[in-house]
């Protein structure tokens, strides 16, 4: 039913990956840097589907389906990280954590 | 049908790009809301409409307003906004984007290297889709309930409010 | 009964292992009770198995008993095995008895000392470890009982560790001996490449068979082994690590630098007798090396203050009495003095310990005098062991077992007129050191003060150990006295008996009489110098030739100082040269080089997250671009 060359798809992926990727380097702010991973995670399972549309196989979908169980729970361990930080920094600013250093 | 994709597709990317930009975070989030509606379309129009679906409800619906919540237990304020705007000059961005037009053009370059693909995209039901997933691949689905029960338990015991535990002598010195 | 062999090493192993384990936990009386309980019970099994061998002699005059096999390697396998036949038995008879008599001692001695238990885990290793020494069936299990009375002799040298100079000692006994181990190793080497075995009596069936009487390999073979026993037994030139091993507590001195440690390479010679006799040239040696090391010795023992020096370089001179019995053939004549040795310096040195103690570790002799009444029961035990070793004619038992050495050195017919005169000559100067420490110790003014008298655990030993350097000799008289050959009959059907030169036979009373003469005047000579005019004693001391060589012998020959530029000094000029190590260099190369490196990535460890980040996709670029490129 559908006409839709295969790099269409992909090249839609790499950009939006690629957009969240300059976002997570120029960002201070952690929460925006959560955020970014989202999108190039989500960008990540595009590419997936769209490979599974092209070869008429489930396993795309089903890898989608691991990268959103895996994003749910890297965003609730996330998210806890970020409130403790902010409890003990009172910052948001991400190069304020920088008590690791050698 | 193609038609929609593209139109799905520019409107994913500009509001990404408005996410990128933003300096207020709940108008990123907003944003972001759009941009994963329009990805959801983009999986319809695929032939996945059960991803799309998963699409709407677990990123748009769960992890976004999760992540509003947090934003509303720090009581941000004005002044957060103001922090954002000084952080983002535009010197930042030099470097970042210059590594990701490389990324860009070397992942355009792979995505069109080889011969134009004749094939056109095929859905795949949602019911192979299950069966492939309590079939070869049960032990993956085991193991992402294992991740999922490690992130509830993590994020409990990390997000706690412990209470500080500080020896009088310190608290003294720092009074 | 006879199966009940492995039992008599096993007993001082177990006593050892119970004490290292549970050491920290058990009270005095146990550690005691383990300690010399096990000794005890295997002296016990001694006396039983040594009884029935005894009356009901065993076919071939061995009792065999295979434990296990040790393991087996591309033909080669060693059994853990005992062998006891009448050599074996005198030994653990002398090692598990007076053994037990000095672990009985040692629960008074050492018992204010805080590694009481230590000491006795150590002891019972050593027993352990010398029982299968003798007991060893093949040369390698007799090489690991070597090495362990080697090691038990390095831990209690330096028992008291505290102090560096006992460390020292410990150190310096253990490389020196390890000198000579080595050459025994090579020696083993060899006959195992030769024989394709270890197992001694297979060695010596075979060694006669394939070699003639002075092969080569059976020379080259005998003299490595006489490395080993040589370095064992404090004789020349690896005699320097006893005086100083005296650095241990004196019960340790007893048992390991006097009665049998320092014996096992009398031992080994007279177990591969058959390989010595192969080899003449290698015999003729061991001869000689002991009467020079007797005379050596003896003339510094005539030199030394220290109490327990005087009694190891006597140790030392009469192990060399015995490598001349074992050098011109008179087997069993070593193996009787070895008996009556271990009986009465045991004996000396636990009478020795015993005034040490009562003086709160006094050593120096010329600050003791005048404790002739004070010790009464020391000093008569002290002066019965110190006539055996005298060899005061007719009641000492020293006397029968130096005598039957002197006369076979002259008689013999490996003999020789040479070997005599230095025996004699040791005789002599031996009677004149002993009854200098006698007179000097007990007699003249008293310059100390008693601390306090030696316990009934002390006198006990003391007194059976006097009593058996007395009626010890008595089992074997010379023939024309008595005529009693019990112990060489006993002997006989291990060692060879030795053919005496009918020649000399009809004069054999004038010799003893000469030796006795020579004794009784070494003791004169004592008395007249040493306690009747002490100022003849002063002028002869404060003559310059007499000073000089006074010294000379004080310091052992000089032979420390002549190891030291000949070995250490070298040794430690080519370490200094090769300070800065050449390869070390490399090495340290290595480390600055990682120092570097680390200290140029930990500057890119600023704790920035977004500069993690560049960095993950600044490495995923050069993947990527790297696989892109043709």
């Amino acid at each position: 039913m559908n006409t839709l060359p295969m790099e269409y798809g992909l090249l839609l992926a790499g950009i939006l990956f690629v957009i969240g990727l300059v976002s997570l380097l120029i960002r201070r702010n952690i929460i925006f840097m959560l955020i970014s991973v989202e999108i190039m995670l989500n960008a990540a399972g595009l590419a997936f589907i769209v490979a599974g549309a092209r070869w008429a196989q489930p396993e795309g979908q089903v890898m989608f389906i691991f990268i959103i169980t895996m994003a749910a729970a890297e965003v609730s361990v996330g998210l806890a990280l970020i409130l403790q930080l902010y409890h003990n920094l009172k910052t948001l600013d991400s190069d304020a954590a920088n008590l690791m250093h050698g | 049908m193609e038609l929609t994709f593209f139109i799905a597709a520019a409107v994913a990317v500009l509001a990404t790009i408005m996410v990128v930009t933003q300096y207020n975070l709940i108008h990123a989030l907003l944003y972001l809301v759009v941009s994963f509606l329009a990805i959801s379309v983009v999986f319809f129009t695929l032939g996945a409409p059960f991803m799309a679906a998963l699409e709407i409800i677990i990123y748009a619906g769960a992890i976004v307003v999760l992540i509003i919540f947090v934003i509303m237990m720090l009581n941000l304020t004005q002044e957060d906004i103001q922090h954002e705007k000084e952080w983002l000059k535009p010197r930042i961005w030099i470097g970042p984007a210059v590594l990701s037009m490389i990324l860009l053009v070397e992942l355009v370059y792979i995505f069109t290297a080889d011969t134009p693909d004749t094939y056109r995209s095929t859905p795949v039901e949602a019911q192979a889709v299950g069966m492939s997933l309590f079939g070869p691949y049960v032990l993956g689905v085991q193991l992402s309930g294992m991740l999922l029960m490690a992130g509830i338990v993590g994020a409990y015991h990390l997000g706690r409010q412990k209470k500080k535990v500080i020896h009088r002598f310190l608290e003294r010195t720092e009074a | 009964m006879e199966n009940l062999l492995w039992v008599i090493p096993a007993l001082p192993f177990m006593g050892a292992l119970l004490l290292i384990l549970l050491g920290g936990r058990l009270s005095g009386p146990a550690v005691s009770a383990i300690g010399v309980g096990c000794v005890g019970l295997a002296a016990v099994f001694t006396l039983l198995l040594g009884f029935q061998f005894l009356t009901d002699a065993p076919a071939g005059g061995v009792y065999r008993q295979e434990v296990w096999q040790w393991f087996e390697v591309a033909g080669f396998n060693p059994s853990i095995a005992f062998h006891l036949d009448a050599l074996s038995l005198v030994f653990i008879f002398v090692i598990t008895f007076v053994g037990f008599l000095i672990h009985l001692y040692s629960t008074a001695y050492m018992a204010e000392d805080e590694g009481f238990t230590r000491f006795f885990a150590y002891m019972n290793l050593f027993v352990g470890s010398m029982l299968v020494l003798v007991l060893a069936d093949n040369l390698l299990l007799l090489y690991l009982g070597w090495e362990g009375v080697g090691l038990c002799s390095y831990l209690l040298i330096g028992f008291w560790y505290k102090e560096p100079q006992n460390g020292y000692a410990a150190r310096k006994a253990f490389i020196i001996t390890r000198v000579g181990d080595t050459a025994m190793a090579i020696g083993l080497f060899m006959l195992f490449q030769y024989f394709g075995t270890l197992h001694i009596q297979s060695i010596s069936t075979e060694a006669v068979q394939s070699w003639p009487v002075g092969a080569q390999p059976a020379l080259l073979i005998a003299f490595l082994l006489l490395g080993g026993a040589v370095g064992k037994s404090g004789q020349l030139p690896l005699q320097t690590w006893l005086p100083d091993a005296m650095a241990g507590p004196t019960p340790v001195s007893a048992l390991i630098h006097a009665a049998t440690m320092v014996t096992a390479g009398v031992y080994l010679i007279a177990r591969m007798h058959v390989l010595f006799e192969l080899a003449p040239v290698a015999q003729l040696t061991v001869a000689v090396i002991g009467a020079v090391t007797l005379l050596l010795a003896g003339f510094s023992a005539l030199t030394q203050s220290d109490l327990k020096r005087v009694l190891a370089y006597s140790t030392i001179s009469q192990i060399g009495y015995m490598f001349l019995a074992l050098g011109v053939g008179a087997w069993s004549a070593g193996i009787f003095h070895f008996m009556i040795h271990a009986f009465f310096k045991a004996l000396l040195f636990l009478a020795a310990g015993a005034i040490i103690l009562s003086l709160h570790h006094e050593q120096n002799m010329f600050k003791m005098g005048g404790l002739k009444e004070k010790m009464p029961a020391v000093f008569w035990t002290f002066l019965i062991g110190a006539a055996s070793l005298a060899a005061l004619p007719l009641i000492t038992a020293g006397f029968y077992s130096k005598d039957q050495i002197l006369w076979l050195a002259l008689a013999g017919e490996r003999g020789n007129v040479w070997l005599y005169a230095a025996g004699l000559m040791g005789a002599f100067i031996t009677a004149i050191y002993t009854f200098r420490m006698v007179f000097i110790t007990f007699y003249g003014e008293s310059k100390t003060h008693l601390e306090h008298p030696p316990g009934t655990l002390i006198i006990l030993p003391l007194v059976v150990l006097a009593i058996l350097s007395t009626i010890g000799g008595f089992i074997e008289l010379p023939h024309n006295f008595g005529h009693v050959v019990l112990f060489s009959d006993l002997l006989r059907p291990v060692l060879p008996n030795l053919a005496v030169d009918d020649s000399l036979a009809s004069a054999e009373w004038m010799f003893q009489v000469l030796a006795a003469a020579i004794s009784l005047a070494g003791v004169l000579i004592a008395f007249l110098v040493y306690l009747k005019k002490p100022e003849l004693h002063a002028q002869i001391r404060n003559s310059g030739a007499a000073m000089a060589l006074h010294r000379f012998w004080y310091s052992g020959w000089g032979f420390d100082k002549l190891y030291g530029a000949l070995f250490v000094q070298p040794f430690v000029f080519l370490a200094t040269l090769n300070k800065n190590d050449v390869i070390d260099s490399f090495y340290s190369f290595l480390t600055s080089l990682t120092r570097a490196l680390n200290r140029g990535l930990a500057q890119t460890q600023n704790g920035i997250l977004r500069w993690y980040m560049m960095g993950v996709v600044v490495g995923a670029l050069i993947i990527l671009t790297i696989s892109l490129l043709p």
